[in-house]
């Protein structure tokens, strides 16, 4: 039987389904929006259109807004989530970092179990909604944002607040700094902060999960900055609804 | 639960800010519904601390106000380390004071750095504030030199209030338990000055058997916590048993204590637990919890998992160790009491590494299935010996989560997503 994955994260609704072997069959993404209740709405109409129907199959929900989804037959965190997700994506232990909008996790793999995690603590540094307030404040999409960087020299913006670091941002435009060295700072300043976070936790390689894995020059800063190899995988950013599903293998 | 008497005369009187503290009051009830009413199968002896909670700024302070009156002093304590057997003994009160609740940070942070623990801050905006009770009634503080941010903190509460600090050594060398025995002798004499009464060798021990006797009824209650298959009681309902232990008289406590560890003893017998078997085991450590702060024992009781044992000055750090009852003299009753109050293992000492050990025997004593390593934000000791804490318990191959939180509610669905992976990692 079929099984489905839902990952309600604070930027982006994932939604995954996959089959009794383990094979990936569908994956969507969506924004979340202001209700996690009508994400998972859009979610299961879009997978009801693929002929999934969320109130027949299995389903495990994961993410901030995972008490969110009234048809889901359990909800398990997204620590352990991206965890299962990972390993089933990397097929390895290792360090899993995920870059989410709202939060940074970094979990430690053995023996294909969470053996140990870390999450930023409650301030946006180092996170997404960092690299989106930013983004934003600079006119252009965190793609453009992190080309940008790649073109510049570093310029360090010192503000751990993300707050405080948008109004070192305007300075530093008014100062007539090019955009290209702001947008090297602020990926630096991202990149070292998560370095940080996951300073106490020793492995061999890094994967990267969620919404920053698409990102081709943070993971290479990313793996510059840890001093070891940081591996994706083109699904990645479905880790916590690829963990769900796999939770959910027993039909209710 | 009995009809509430209206306490606002009283109020009144100790010159509170009534609009204000109405407030606080307006919104216990319902906390206190939420995180302990909801519990099911409580001991019935837990009827006394909620009865107690349920007037908690009414019911003891009328009766410090009435010893008052015949004459008594009130001291008030922040901290373990002030032993309560001097002011027992002088015919003296001691009390806690309020500081486990977001209510009073903002009045705190007039006055001190935001960047300072909730619980310092709460304190002086409790007092500053005029919205607790028991800063009102209080004759003398007695404060002591434990972290930075209290010594600090009381050098602008004893511009409002008298205050008796207490110099509290920083390291367990020989000498410094001398020298603390030393600091209960001066404690001695400014208690007989605020008392009148005259510190003798007899009341002095009957008042270290009177607080011995406390000790070892809470230790009670904590034995039957050990037990690897029954949980005859939730952590939240034995945390409110050691926060009223701070405010209550100690005989009365001693007694409740008792009354409740037979209910329990008597549940391991019959195997009643309030937990389903293969519930995972959680030991607390880190920094205190004062009433009513319950957040943390709430999400984690509420996410799958029990707390059965709390190494915080809150829990295990209050009652363990009895004061040696075989000195006669002054001299050498100091010496026991410095004895014993040295042996509580604060982060406020340096190096502090019996508390590792601590931690370890006791992770093992309780059977526990993860360790959650806990410090009210800014609170620079703790967090600082975190990391060698977390490094012993991964060694001896016990699980442990480190939360750093303060008294808000907003990081509460964060907290809940923490507690419930380390609960799924440990499953």
């Amino acid at each position: 039987m079929n099984r489905i994955g839902i990952d309600i994260g604070s930027t982006a609704a994932k939604a995954v389904v996959m089959d009794d072997a383990g094979t990936l069959l569908y994956s969507v993404v969506m924004p979340t929006g202001f209700n996690g209740v009508e994400a998972a709405h859009r979610l299961a109409e879009d997978l009801g259109g693929r002929g999934y129907d969320t109130n027949e199959l299995p389903c495990v929900a994961t993410g901030y807004g995972r008490i969110s989804v009234p048809y889901a037959d359990k909800t398990i965190t997204e620590i352990t989530c991206h965890g299962l997700g990972a390993v089933y994506l990397f097929h390895s232990d290792g360090l899993v970092i995920d870059v989410g909008g709202q939060d940074t996790k970094a979990i430690l793999l053995q023996d294909g179990k969470v053996k140990k995690f870390i999450m930023n603590d409650k301030c946006a540094a180092g996170t997404g909604k960092f690299l989106e307030v930013i983004a934003d404040r600079m006119g252009v999409t965190q793609e453009e944002l992190a080309d940008l960087a790649s073109q510049g020299e570093h310029t360090p913006i010192s503000s751990m607040c993300t707050v405080f670091a948008e109004s070192e941002v305007i300075s530093l435009v008014g100062r007539g700094e090019p955009r290209e060295n702001i947008a090297n700072g602020v990926i630096e300043s991202v990149v070292g902060r998560v370095a940080s976070l996951v300073a106490s936790m020793q492995a061999n390689q890094v994967f990267l999960t969620g919404g920053l894995c698409e990102n081709d020059y943070v993971i290479k800063r990313l793996s510059h900055h840890l001093g070891c190899p940081v591996t994706t995988a083109p699904s990645a950013r479905f880790a916590g609804a690829i963990g769900a599903a796999l939770s959910a293998i027993n039909p209710v | 639960m009995a009809e509430a008497i209206d306490r606002h005369g009283l109020w009144a009187d100790l010159g509170m800010d009534l609009e204000t503290h109405d407030v606080l009051c307006s919104v216990l009830p319902q906390a206190f519904g939420d995180v302990y009413l909801s519990q099911e199968n409580r001991p019935e002896g837990m009827a006394f601390w909620d009865m107690v909670v349920a007037d908690v700024h009414g019911i003891r302070p009328q009766e410090l106000v009435d010893a008052q009156a015949q004459g008594q002093k009130v001291f008030g304590t922040f901290c373990t380390y002030v032993p309560d057997e001097v002011v027992i003994a002088c015919n003296g009160i001691v009390t806690g004071l309020c500081g486990g609740s977001q209510f009073w940070v903002p009045e705190g942070e007039k006055y001190l750095p935001a960047d300072m623990c909730p619980l310092i801050k709460a304190s002086l905006g409790a007092r500053f504030g005029k919205t607790c009770p028991f800063f009102r009634i209080v004759d003398q503080i007695v404060g002591e030199t434990t972290c930075d941010g209290k010594k600090k903190m009381y050098e602008i509460m004893a511009e409002d209030v008298p205050m008796h600090i207490m110099q509290l050594p920083q390291m367990k060398r020989p000498q410094d338990f001398k020298a603390y025995a030393e600091e209960i002798a001066l404690f001695a004499k400014n208690v007989e000055e605020v008392t009148g009464v005259t510190l003798t060798e007899e009341n002095l021990a009957a008042a270290i058997k009177t607080i011995n006797e406390r000790r070892k009824a809470l230790a009670r209650v904590y034995e039957t916590r050990k037990n690897p298959d029954v949980i005859p009681i939730s952590g939240t309902d034995a945390l409110l048993m050691m926060q009223i232990a701070f405010f209550d008289d100690p005989v009365r406590c001693a007694q409740m204590a008792n009354q409740l560890a037979d209910e329990l003893e008597q549940r391991l017998v019959d195997g009643v637990s309030v937990f389903p078997a293969g519930t995972k085991r959680i030991l607390i450590t880190g920094t205190p919890m004062a009433i009513p702060n319950w957040k943390l024992h709430h999400i984690v009781e509420t996410s799958g998992a029990a707390i059965v044992c709390e190494e915080n000055c809150t829990g295990t750090k209050f009652f363990t160790n009895l004061v040696d009852e075989s000195q006669t003299s002054f001299e050498g009753m100091f010496q026991a009491l410095a004895d014993r109050y040295m042996q509580i293992h604060c982060a406020c000492f340096t190096p502090n590494k019996a508390r590792i050990d601590e931690v370890l025997q006791l992770a093992k004593d309780y059977h526990v299935d993860g360790v959650i390593n806990t410090n009210l934000k800014f609170c620079t000791t703790f967090k600082t010996e975190a990391p060698a804490l977390e490094k012993a318990l991964e060694e001896a191959g016990i699980p442990v989560l480190d939360i750093e939180t303060d008294y808000t509610d907003n990081d509460a669905e964060q907290l809940r997503t923490r507690v419930g992976a380390f609960v799924e990692m440990l499953g």
